[in-house]
């Protein structure tokens, strides 16, 4: 304890302190991954352009929304990449997901999807979206900000977002890779 | 006993720490799972580490290579019929590259409609490059192996660098021979497919 009453002892303590803090906060930006039971970061991403997309999400006149602000009971988003060859493998599964949810949607039972195209430009994101005839909306994500805030996942990864009776979301699926049968999915987010 | 030592390593390391903190970024490149466990990843890397050696409007050096499908292609041999997209990337199984052709790949039609072809390169031997691109799914384009002599046509064009792999380098190649665009890329980011396809609206199409 007698170092303690030092001034490089002190110093010491200071940059320990300081470290630390720079540590934690570096830690936690790039571990922004939520995972099942916590919260999806509200992070600002840029409504879609085309008004039926907008229509979809039930954004209204927005320019920008949180997954969170979509009117949906379950919101389903794919972290993806044109360039990512598994992405372009899954596309038509997730497709069919979309329109299984579609024709099992009714009220407290809503799904939409969302995909964020990570380090895409608006430009790749359609060219993705044409290519699969991608009917939910893609978001592009050029300076792979999202990306980073969710932990840089590998690609494609799913997060499956619930509206609770009370209004809260919560996150119900966090997972990297396919998401396997649409029907096994639909069923392991929404029940029978 | 005398312990100062320590306390001047534990200083220094938590120095570093800090530094590293506000100055390093992890690679931000999303990173297919289909390579999961499978791509080796060397960390940052000098942006560029060689000197070109062609320019715009210089006839492109020709060159025939091995491709993976078991042809030689030559470069004259779209003389007169397609623009080409030269694609050079550093290395197979590598973080950034394995998320570039794979792009490219679903954009057939984009390139079509600019009457051009991408012919992908690398320095890797042929069966690595097999392999890499089955990973992928395979790929609509020839990609050849300019394995040996060792980056010859890298080096050629001026974009071999000094550990043995090229540079992450586009060259659009007109009909008639002449290089009309050259990026020679930082090698830890991927080049977008918007800015090749931009280049390519400026040369005349079918």
């Amino acid at each position: 304890m007698r170092r303690l009453k030092t001034f490089p002892a002190k110093l010491f303590v200071l940059l320990l302190f300081g470290a630390c803090l720079a540590w934690a906060g570096w830690a936690h930006a790039e571990s922004g991954l939520p995972d099942v039971g916590g919260t999806f970061p509200s992070i600002a991403l840029e409504a879609p352009k085309d008004p039926a997309m907008r229509d979809y999400l039930g954004l209204g006149e927005a320019q920008t929304f949180t997954v969170d602000q979509v009117d949906a009971d379950l919101v389903v988003v794919e972290i993806f990449s044109m360039y990512c060859p598994y992405c372009q493998r899954e596309a038509p599964v997730v497709n069919a997901f979309y329109e299984l949810a579609q024709k099992k949607n009714r009220p407290g039972k809503t799904v939409k999807i969302l995909g964020i195209g990570a380090g895409n430009t608006a430009f790749e994101v359609d060219v993705f979206a044409k290519k699969y005839k991608v009917p939910f909306p893609l978001i592009a994500d050029g300076d792979y900000s999202v990306h980073k805030t969710l932990g840089q996942v590998r690609t494609p990864y799913f997060i499956a977002v619930r509206r609770g009776p009370d209004g809260k979301r919560s996150v119900v699926y966090s997972q990297a890779g396919s998401i396997g049968s649409p029907e096994d999915f639909y069923r392991r987010l929404m029940g029978p | 006993m005398d312990r100062s030592w320590m306390w001047r390593l534990g200083g220094a390391l938590i120095m570093a720490m800090v530094v590293l903190s506000s100055v390093w970024t992890p690679p931000a490149h999303g990173i297919s799972e289909a390579f999961q466990g499978k791509i080796y990843t060397p960390g940052p890397l000098k942006p560029v580490d060689s000197t070109l050696k062609v320019r715009v409007g210089d006839v492109a050096p020709d060159f025939t290579l091995p491709s993976i499908s078991g042809e030689k292609v030559q470069l004259s041999q779209f003389r007169g019929q397609k623009h080409v997209v030269l694609s050079f990337v550093p290395a197979a199984w590598t973080p950034v590259c394995s998320d570039q052709w794979p792009g490219y790949n679903i954009a057939k039609e984009l390139f079509e409609a600019h009457d051009a072809v991408v012919l992908g390169i690398s320095v890797d031997n042929l069966p690595t490059l097999f392999a890499w691109t089955q990973e992928m799914g395979g790929l609509w384009f020839p990609v050849l192996s300019d394995f040996w002599p060792h980056g010859e046509v890298a080096s050629r064009y001026g974009v071999l660098r000094s550990d043995g792999v090229s540079e992450r380098a586009t060259f659009i190649i007109d009909k008639e021979g002449v290089i009309r665009y050259i990026d020679i890329h930082d090698i830890n980011e991927r080049p977008s497919l918007e800015s090749i396809l931009k280049e390519l609206q400026k040369l005349p199409s079918p």
